[in-house]
């Protein structure tokens, strides 16, 4: 018998003040499955200890809000009757220690928080984040983790839309495995987790419980070092059939009157699952574990309770539909077992063999759990960058920054993963800003998108934190679509040290902004902390998953050229290089403030550029965002196989800033109608101009360089494909 | 014309199928779980594309011993049409209803791409709409389509015409570089000597709608209408 006292609490991760808090509520010593309880329910990754009093001052409300943070995942109302129930959840470090299975297992465990409340999951998005390409380890960890996305999400048949890849060193022993899910349910068909009525039976179904994932939460609470590799039984391994299975019966289990409440077993599986929904329903909770479903034989109670295997879900339900519901679970073969009933004692408690385990007041575990005000220390403003020469020209540094790996095509990564299962994506990876799911059945349609700059975080956390939201609304708006609400996924280094819990909070400052002047608030959102490895955080990563609305499907746009038509900025390019990709790919620095997003002119541009989508002005449409100007017109040219002739660049302007600068809230239109828009912006007080016209198969600059768009395509598509497919050295 | 869809555990792609033959049949198929026994008053039956039984096994190689499978073979026995795409021509080649296997793609890595279908004979159920030598695109998504199976066999199907589907370029020559998986003489699709059984890996069923991207593949689904209407 393990003895329980502060030396394994601490090993659990718990303070020596925590623990002392769960001696005072616990009136004597707990049981190993107690203390085991407590340390996860207290981890950063449940508690959000560290975060919440920070994530607390987000906007999380507005009238097409039906469930903001606090629920398995965010739920806004998009018209029709209908409800968009999404979210993004990081699987970090599992990702690390094993990329295929720490990958598969984050894209299962983000759908389950999705459907278990009453969605049909329609579309997958992702935001990764990698090391040195140079590096074997950083191939290594892409390819376990592109394989495991999709292996996770082509099997369960739920299209993988969207998402985004940086690399940066900063990410060497630490990669971002973000993984977002968007559902569709009726509005008035939504299942929440708070337990109610006494007696009613709390069942179990799903795959059987194992060893496996045991204090997974507690893993992905402290900071990697040599040691990491010995973690490897912390991470789960996903099973995609038996999710798929799960998601057909609880859907069909939905559609009966026989659930009261229902919760995915998440990080800290069982013992998450049943707090949580006894504590939200304010009841009490019994569970027998001798009735749940296991994989292996001779399991403690503390090992039931901790366990994190996948594929399991917590239902409490009407005791007179139980065989309502046995027989859907026996129609899909998975287990169906009521393993404990609901009680009026405000408590917790596990019996095994006949011995009770553990009994924890709710009450305590929750209100008591730790929250802290930790220490911050602003990150000092960037100097200005002043003027930086141009050193190669214009056409080097437009083929060297299309070929370059934050800029690089992704089709080798997209090309792995299913993206038209479900017949309704209208608008496919890399052929728009956002992509586009028409709802079944429906002409309605949902925008998806995954944004961050991690190096303007970096940078400037709250203009960064800014930049993310409003780059998110961006891409939406550039398709045509409504924003209509976020989810994040805050990921960041070790939050005992001040400079990052400031970078923190001034990354949430800078998103609370953006979210009130864009009428786009926060409705569900991650947090993953000690993103660090020996000492080295990332870069502050707040990624955005955006969600927005078209109300007819057939208005969307892509960034495709077409031949024949005008193109028209929309915005200011007044030539921002501080920490732009041209200043670090081509003159070698990562330097200076990055671009300023002007709010007000954000919401302006961005209306009348919807506006003119859905007026049916506009044949295609890109935002300006990493590299700037040229790279957009660049890649709408590679859309459509179309060039363009452009006009020079405005006086006082140096070209390369022109070309390459990241300024915010800029949008290029391709449309047949140029005056039109232009004299339309002007009314609005929008800053538009002509930029060119789209014609031929060469992108022709005003000085006669003229460069074949195939001759971009092929330079843009080569980083991935030789890099991956390399035989190793 | 009545179809059906047959579901195993795993698949994804049966509200697809529906969805495509509904819009060219005007009726919605009757879906079939894997467990009943009976077709009866069917004409055409369906196994749509997906992961039945997690494809942990050779990929269909569960779902051929599934209790629905002798009613599908004595279906296609008197004469039914049998459609498999995918994982459902998967499950066909597994059951031994059409010859060859489908191996792991040629780079080892599951593909989502549009791939260009030439139509080998459009003299068939399957193939009424289109022209023979016509290309049209159709999505495709899987990690093993790669078609393979012994010289005889190859030279049997190309023999008799059952090739009814190769992959190919754009502009319809029968290349390397039109082949994205390395099937065995680019073949995308193979038919039963009847000619009422077709298997095939692409996804016509998901290019039936202008707003995804074309109508390439709704051909296939109003041919079957069409053939089967009575």
């Amino acid at each position: 018998m393990t003895d329980v006292n502060q030396a394994l609490a601490a090993a659990f991760g718990l303070s020596a003040e925590e623990y002392q808090r769960v001696l005072d509520i616990m009136g004597r010593t707990p049981s190993l499955t107690e203390l085991g309880v407590f340390s996860v329910m207290w981890s950063e990754h449940c508690s959000y200890k560290s975060s919440r009093v920070w994530l607390k001052t987000l906007p999380t409300k507005a009238p097409w809000v039906i469930h903001g943070p606090g629920e398995n995942a965010g739920v806004v109302d998009i018209g029709d009757g209908l409800a968009a129930i999404f979210k993004m959840e990081s699987h970090n470090h599992p990702s690390f220690i094993e990329p295929y299975q720490g990958a598969a297992t984050g894209v299962g465990g983000i759908l389950r928080d999705v459907f278990t409340m009453g969605a049909r999951p329609i579309a997958n998005l992702n935001a990764l984040r990698f090391g040195d390409p140079k590096l074997a380890r950083t191939k290594r960890i892409v390819d376990g983790v592109v394989r495991g996305i999709g292996g996770y999400g082509n099997c369960v048949g739920v299209p993988t839309v969207g998402g985004e890849i940086n690399f940066h060193p900063s990410y060497n022993g630490n990669p971002l495995v973000n993984a977002m899910t968007v559902g569709i349910a009726d509005v008035d068909k939504i299942f929440l987790s708070a337990a109610a009525g006494i007696g009613n039976p709390v069942v179990y179904v799903g795959s059987k419980t194992g060893r496996d994932g045991i204090h997974g939460a507690t893993m992905a609470s402290t900071e990697f070092d040599a040691d990491s590799e010995s973690k490897r039984p912390t991470v789960q391994v996903g099973d995609p059939f038996t999710e798929k299975l799960l998601i057909e019966a609880c859907l069909e289990l939905m559609a009966t009157d026989a659930i009261v409440a229902i919760q995915d077993m998440g990080a800290a599986g069982l013992t998450s699952s049943s707090v949580e929904m006894a504590g939200k329903g304010g009841v009490g909770i019994e569970l027998d574990l001798d009735h749940v479903p296991q994989r292996e034989t001779g399991m403690t109670a503390y090992e039931m309770m901790l366990s994190e295997s996948q594929e399991r879900m917590l239902i409490v339900i009407r005791p007179d539909r139980e065989d309502v519901a046995r027989a859907i679970f026996d129609k899909w073969d998975l287990d169906f077992a009521v393993i404990g009933h609901i009680t009026d004692t405000g408590r917790i408690v596990v019996k095994h063999n006949g011995i009770v385990e553990a009994d924890i007041p709710l009450d305590p575990l929750a209100e008591q759990a730790p929250l802290y005000h930790r220490p911050t220390a602003e990150t000092p403003k960037p100097q200005p960058l002043g003027e930086i020469a141009d050193p190669i020209g214009i056409e080097k540094a437009l083929m060297t920054l299309i070929g370059c790996p934050d800029l690089a095509s992704r089709a080798w990564v997209y090309g792995q993963y299913d993206s038209t299962v479900g017949g309704q994506t209208v608008k496919r990876p890399g052929g728009a800003d956002a992509a586009v799911v028409r709802i079944e059945g429906r002409q309605r349609a949902l925008a998806l998108t995954t944004d961050v700059t991690p190096r303007y975080v970096f940078a400037d956390p709250e203009m960064g934190g800014m930049q993310a939201v409003a780059e998110s609304w961006r891409n939406l708006t550039a398709v045509g679509a409504k924003p209509l609400a976020i989810t994040d996924n805050m990921n960041f280094g070790n939050p005992t040290k001040p400079e990052i819990m400031g970078q923190f909070a001034s990354a949430i400052c800078g998103m609370a902004a953006a979210c009130v002047a864009l009428d786009y608030p926060v409705v569900s959102g991650n947090v993953s902390l000690y993103n660090e490895t020996e000492g080295t955080g990332i870069l502050p990563t707040p990624a955005i998953g955006g969600l927005g609305v078209l109300e007819d499907a057939a208005q969307a746009v892509g960034l495709a050229f077409k031949p024949g038509l005008s193109l028209v900025l929309i915005g200011e390019i007044k030539g921002h290089l501080g920490q732009s990709l041209w200043l670090r790919e081509i003159a070698g620095q990562e330097a200076g403030p990055p671009p300023p997003v002007d709010l007000v002119a954000e919401r302006a541009q961005g209306d009348f550029v919807r506006a003119q989508i859905l007026g049916g002005f506009v044949q295609a449409c890109h935002d300006v965002s990493d590299g700037g100007l040229l790279v957009a017109i660049a890649e709408m040219a590679m859309g459509g196989g179309v060039g363009a002739s452009l006009l020079p660049a405005p006086e006082g302007i140096a070209p390369h800033a022109h070309w390459f600068g990241e300024d915010q809230g800029c949008y290029v239109l391709a449309t047949a109608m140029p005056d039109a828009i232009i004299a339309a912006a002007s009314l609005a007080s929008v800053p538009a101009r002509l930029l060119g016209r789209t014609s031929g198969v060469n992108l022709t600059l005003a000085d006669g360089t003229s460069i074949p768009v195939q001759t971009l395509a092929a330079e843009n598509a080569r980083f991935f494909p030789e890099w991956m497919e390399a035989p190793a050295a | 014309m009545k179809a059906a869809i047959v579901v195993f555990p795993g698949i994804n792609r049966e509200r697809d199928m529906a969805i495509a033959l509904e819009l060219s049949t005007g009726h919605k198929p009757k879906m079939v779980w894997h467990k009943e026994t009976s077709l009866d008053g069917i004409d055409l039956v369906v196994i749509p594309g997906g992961f039945s039984f997690g494809d942990y096994l050779r990929c269909g190689a569960m779902a051929a011993q599934s209790p629905i499978m002798p009613a599908i073979r004595a279906h296609a026995e008197r004469g039914g049409h049998v459609l498999g795409v995918c994982n459902g021509f998967q499950i066909l080649t597994e059951a031994g209803m059409l010859p060859g296997a489908l191996l792991r793609n040629a780079g080892l890595r599951f593909l989502s791409m549009d791939c260009h279908l030439r139509v080998e004979r459009a003299d068939t159920a399957f193939t009424g709409d289109y022209q023979r030598g016509q290309v049209f695109r159709a999505p495709l998504a899987h990690g093993d389509g790669n078609y393979f199976a012994s010289t005889e066999t190859l030279d049997r199907l190309e023999g008799e015409g059952l090739v009814a589907f190769r992959y190919a370029t754009p502009d319809g020559a029968i290349l390397p570089e039109g082949n994205p998986n390395g099937s065995a003489r680019s073949i995308a699709g193979i038919l039963s000597p009847n000619l009422r059984v077709l298997g095939l890996m692409p996804h016509p069923e998901d290019l039936v709608d202008p707003l995804m991207g074309g109508t390439d593949g709704k051909p296939l689904f109003d041919g079957l209408a069409a053939a089967l209407a009575a």
